[in-house]
């Protein structure tokens, strides 16, 4: 907010009245007030849109947080109770307060699978992509395509191998062949993310400081790493959330030691009685980690999302 | 470097031997570049690639591992099978129409949020956050979440709110919806175009604000209407972005799994590909049929991806040329 005033009013002051000084409408007051290029009005407009439809979009997250709250009673009600006393009661349940099945096995599982996964997918993709974008290895596009091409193959082309595998080494529920898994899906992403990244890195600087004789580990500290880092903390949190959500793999490949969250959470529901509280608080628990990751990534996101490919 | 410039000040005496030396340290070079790069693609190699190529033949095999010892080469049988089976069709089927629908609706209402957010209003970044909020629900409570406490016909929230506003005009007969059991795919469809649009919104977004405006400010200094500008300006300079969310939504959405399983556990016609190839194998442990059905889904993402990546790599270029 207070960094959008600022440019708000600068906007107004320079930018597009600059644009329309020129505009010969925009002295005759009636007109100029009416038309619709006026910045200001247009903007109300879709201000009002914006946070309109903004509001729906997060209708449904808002309730399943109010939900949350509510007692399993106040949950089930049509028209909804949205003014019902608040408690803590489903979180209570969630944590296996009667039932006494603990969620924190599975919690552990989804950070561990994720944690690890993460650190692999960077160890693997740093040097990768340093080998891709600050000495570049030859036809170093076709590599990076290649990386992209295994990204676009379905899981479900792969699974069975991997499951029979699994099975014939004795993987299965193993948390530790999941990890692998994980850094496999992710890599490819990584690695594009992280080139892109690297690619930032000013090329003068590189070459000055080797005229000067600084050796590559002076070079990577010195040069690389203060360029790269936001680009790979960015990098770590968008794996982390992809490994957090990952489903399929998990519920193939896992089973009652080595399951995940996503997993835990499939088996919530035993459709007895009433429980829609408790699924809300179980659905907000586990979405925690990916909605704080993701909020932090903000501003990388869409590169993210997009393998380097927008800015 | 010294040795190149030295053979070029003495063209006459361009001996073998330095050459030779040459070659070597280059290739040395070259592998000591390359050398960052493998255990990456090594790794990849293994874990992606070698499981495709078992897929592929195990899908040229009659084999259940029900009945381990009737495991036989089987040709095209499973293909024939795929493409016959009134249920893998149907999830043929049913993954296009999931795939193309929620693309286009997700792409259609992400380009309509990109542009709204792109002009600068009070609690813009607020707004902005609200409208990724649904993107970083993990996809599998998002589903329960739509399953059960909006969608449910007794008292999700939807149903909730129609008895709410009829009330309000003192009605007690407001129309109910079970999109669960009457449109399930309908359901799905909804609950992963509110996950996706953040996505596309993202990327137009983005697309928007790379957008010249120094164009844009002549051409409204020329008159232009804020259609024009937008039909010939704005949608031609986008078209790449939305080629690019469109074609990588497609490619995460053809492999959904989460929302058809979770929702309705591919029920009344919901199934998509990769839910009938998890239960092929899993349940019915029709090794050869699923890794038949798996190959024509990569079969379609290969064409697929082709698309995607021409995208891909004209932004990529663009990028690359700066």
């Amino acid at each position: 907010m207070s960094t959008l005033t600022p440019t708000r009013s600068h906007n107004t002051a320079t930018g597009r009245t600059a644009g329309n000084t020129g505009s010969p409408r925009r002295g005759f007051g009636k007109f100029g007030g009416k038309s619709r290029k006026d910045p200001t009005r247009n903007n109300t407009a879709a201000g009002i849109a914006a946070w309109l439809l903004a509001l729906l979009f997060a209708t449904p997250v808002l309730w399943m947080i109010l939900t949350s709250f509510h007692s399993e009673n106040d949950a089930a009600t049509n028209p909804p109770s949205v003014a019902a006393d608040l408690t803590l009661d489903a979180y209570r349940e969630f944590f296996g307060a009667t039932s006494g099945v603990s969620p924190w096995p599975p919690l552990i599982n989804s950070a561990t699978a994720s944690i690890l996964s993460t650190v692999l997918v960077l160890a693997l993709a740093i040097p990768a992509a340093y080998a891709l974008s600050i000495r570049p290895v030859k036809k170093w596009t076709d590599v990076m395509f290649f990386f992209l091409s295994t990204k676009m193959m379905p899981v479900v082309a792969a699974i069975l191998p991997l499951y029979l595998f699994a099975r014939t080494v004795g993987a299965l529920d193993n948390i530790w062949f999941l990890i692998l898994m994980y850094t496999s899906m992710n890599l490819p992403i990584a690695v594009w993310m992280m080139r892109s990244f690297l690619a930032e890195v000013p090329e003068e600087m590189l070459e000055a400081a080797q005229i000067d004789g600084a050796g590559l580990l002076l070079i990577l500290r010195r040069i690389i790493a203060p360029v790269a880092m936001p680009g790979i903390a960015a990098t770590a949190l968008i794996c982390f959330i992809f490994s957090w959500n990952e489903l399929l793999l998990a519920r193939v490949l896992t089973g009652v030691v080595a399951g995940t969250a996503p997993v835990f959470l499939t088996g919530f529901v035993s459709g007895q009685g009433l429980f829609l509280a408790k699924v809300c608080a179980a659905a907000v628990v586990i979405s925690l980690p990916v909605l704080l990751a993701g909020f932090a990534a903000q501003d990388k996101l869409v590169q993210g999302l997009s393998l380097g490919a927008v800015k | 470097m010294t040795t190149a410039t030295a053979r070029i000040s003495r063209p006459g005496h361009s001996a073998s031997k330095p050459s030779k030396d040459a070659r070597a340290r280059e290739r040395a070079l070259a592998w000591a570049r390359r050398a960052p790069l493998l255990p990456a693609l090594i790794f990849l190699i293994i874990v992606t690639q070698l499981p495709f190529v078992v897929t592929l033949i195990i899908s040229f095999l009659s084999w259940n591992s029900l009945s381990p010892d009737k495991t036989a080469f089987a040709g095209l049988e499973n293909y024939a099978t795929v493409l016959t089976d009134p249920d893998l069709r149907q999830a043929i089927f049913t993954t296009i129409l999931l795939t193309v629908a929620v693309v286009l609706a997700s792409l259609v209402i992400g380009l309509g949020l990109a542009l709204l957010l792109d002009k600068k209003f009070i609690g813009r970044g607020l707004a902005r956050t609200l409208l990724i909020a649904p993107f970083l629900v993990v996809p599998v409570a998002a589903a329960l979440i739509w399953k059960h406490a909006l969608l449910n016909p007794t008292y999700g929230l939807i149903n909730g709110i129609l008895t709410w506003v009829w009330s309000l005009f003192g009605s007690d007969t407001a129309p109910q919806l079970d999109l669960l059991s009457q449109a399930p795919l309908m359901a799905v469809i909804v609950s992963l175009v509110w996950q996706w649009t953040p996505f596309m919104m993202l990327i137009l977004l983005a697309g928007l604000q790379s957008r010249p405006m120094d164009t844009v400010e002549a051409a409204q200094m020329d008159g232009a209407t804020p259609w024009a500008i937008f039909r010939h300006l704005t949608l031609p300079h986008l078209r790449q972005y939305i080629e690019l969310g469109g074609l990588l939504g497609a490619i995460y959405i053809v492999q959904n799994f989460d929302a058809v399983f979770t929702l309705t556990a591919g029920g009344l016609g919901t199934a998509n590909l990769p839910y009938a190839i998890y239960q092929t194998f899993y349940f019915a442990n029709e090794y050869g049929l699923a890794s038949a059905a798996g190959v024509v889904v990569v079969i379609g993402t290969i064409i697929v991806a082709t698309f995607a990546l021409r995208t891909v790599f004209s932004l990529f270029k663009k990028e690359a040329a700066r």
